[in-house]
């Protein structure tokens, strides 16, 4: 069969909403894009373990304390998920981290930001989380099976750390008024990077036309940032809160918000490595690599060590 | 000298009495009993498990996607293993 024959099969499996499974035939380019965004999914959930990791020593109690370490616990094992998902295409754990450490890969912008009071710890659970679900939840019908499983388990998880996120959040703004105005200022730093989550807009996004063809994705960045907006406009409420965007306004003939322009540049900065945390994000990543190599060493010379005197006592039996 | 890797495991988990062991995802581990604990740590957070195997991913065997027509066309047009082929009268009871 000629490469277009492989190519059409392979299509019309996708266009029928037939899974792709790891040794099916597919083409180089899907390949390649997959592993590139299924990688980058896990660097995110990794690297986001650490704005979160930094309050769980200052949480406000032992309930939020163990809340917030099953969150940290649940995104370590999402990213092990999406490594795995990975890792059936034809790639290793040590290439992908490889490329986390060299800079080589990218992970989600909103992951370079600090937290800097308690409060971060719900904005991040609801606004963070939130623009997560929306990207993750269509992905549950990705066309490449063990991505679309990974992503069926991450969901059935993650609804937790939103509700936990807009609880710590409104038991905030029922306060003092230094717990409200601590709320509030949470909600204005992490507005207008979560709204960035969802990437450039359509026209600037030239890989969304082919990944929608190839169903690795299935609404457009505009599409999904729409719906966020109008969700979180109408939960703020709920808050007392407001959103840090004056233009913010229900348009009644579209049916939608509008809102405001986002600042590209510096979303673009903080892409390329000059955000307020990425310098911080990597070395911290590079640094839990290099002070775990003895364990993982250990690791492999205690079940050396185990297998032997296994063999040991079976030959005396 | 690069690092020696653990090897990759398949996992399988049981989430219920009663129902089969499923396959679940991957991960690396040194050996088997590491390879269960991390397991359980990794895929069952929430109790979705009462029992778990653990296979190294160069023991699971499979066949071969590309021969898949082929390989299972033999099943593909015996339609009297299903009880639907066989036409019998309204009357009969329990059957």
């Amino acid at each position: 069969m000629s490469l277009q024959e492989f190519e059409k099969i392979f299509q019309d499996k996708v266009d029928q909403d037939i899974r792709i499974e790891p040794k099916d035939w597919m083409p180089d380019a899907y390949r390649k894009t997959l592993i590139r965004q299924i990688s980058q999914h896990a660097h995110s959930e990794i690297v986001g373990m650490l704005p979160e990791s930094n309050w769980i020593t200052r949480a406000p109690t032992l309930k939020r304390k163990a809340t917030l370490i099953a969150k940290v616990q649940d995104e370590a094992g999402h990213g092990l998920y999406l490594y795995s998902a990975a890792e059936t295409m034809g790639t290793s754990r040590d290439e992908l981290i490889g490329q986390l450490h060299s800079g080589k890969a990218k992970y989600s912008s909103i992951f370079n930001y600090p937290t800097l009071t308690w409060a971060d710890m719900g904005a991040i659970g609801w606004l963070v989380d939130g623009a997560a679900i929306m990207n993750q939840v269509p992905l549950c019908r990705a066309s490449y099976g063990p991505y679309a499983r990974a992503m069926v388990r991450i969901c059935k998880e993650e609804s937790f750390h939103q509700r936990q996120g807009f609880e710590i959040l409104l038991v905030l703004s029922q306060g003092s008024p230094a717990q409200r105005r601590m709320c509030q200022d949470a909600i204005n730093r992490w507005w207008w990077p979560s709204v960035m989550m969802f990437g450039p807009n359509d026209d600037a996004s030239p890989h969304t036309a082919q990944s929608m063809k190839w169903k690795i994705k299935r609404f457009t960045n505009d599409e999904l940032r729409q719906r966020f907006v109008d969700i979180s406009a109408e939960q703020i409420k709920i808050l007392g809160m407001t959103l840090p965007d004056p233009d913010l306004v229900w348009n009644e003939e579209k049916k939608h918000y509008d809102f405001g322009p986002i600042d590209w540049e510096e979303f673009r900065e903080v892409i390329n490595g000059n955000g307020p945390c990425n310098k911080e994000r990597l070395a911290a990543r590079v640094q839990a690599h290099e002070d775990g190599a003895w364990v993982r060493e250990a690791a492999l010379a205690h079940a050396e060590k185990r297998k032997r005197k296994e063999l040991e006592r079976k030959e005396v039996a | 000298m690069p690092e020696q890797q653990w090897p990759l495991w398949e996992i399988f988990i049981r989430s219920k009495q009663g129902l089969d062991h499923k396959h679940a995802g991957s991960l690396h581990a040194a050996d088997a009993q590491m390879a269960i604990e991390n397991a359980r740590d990794v895929y069952t957070r929430r109790m979705e498990g009462v029992s778990i195997w653990v296979v190294e991913s160069k023991y699971v065997h499979a066949s071969n996607p590309d021969d898949a027509g082929s390989f299972f066309d033999p099943a593909n047009d015996k339609v009297y293993r299903h009880p639907t082929f066989y036409d019998l009268p309204d009357e009969l009871k329990h059957m």
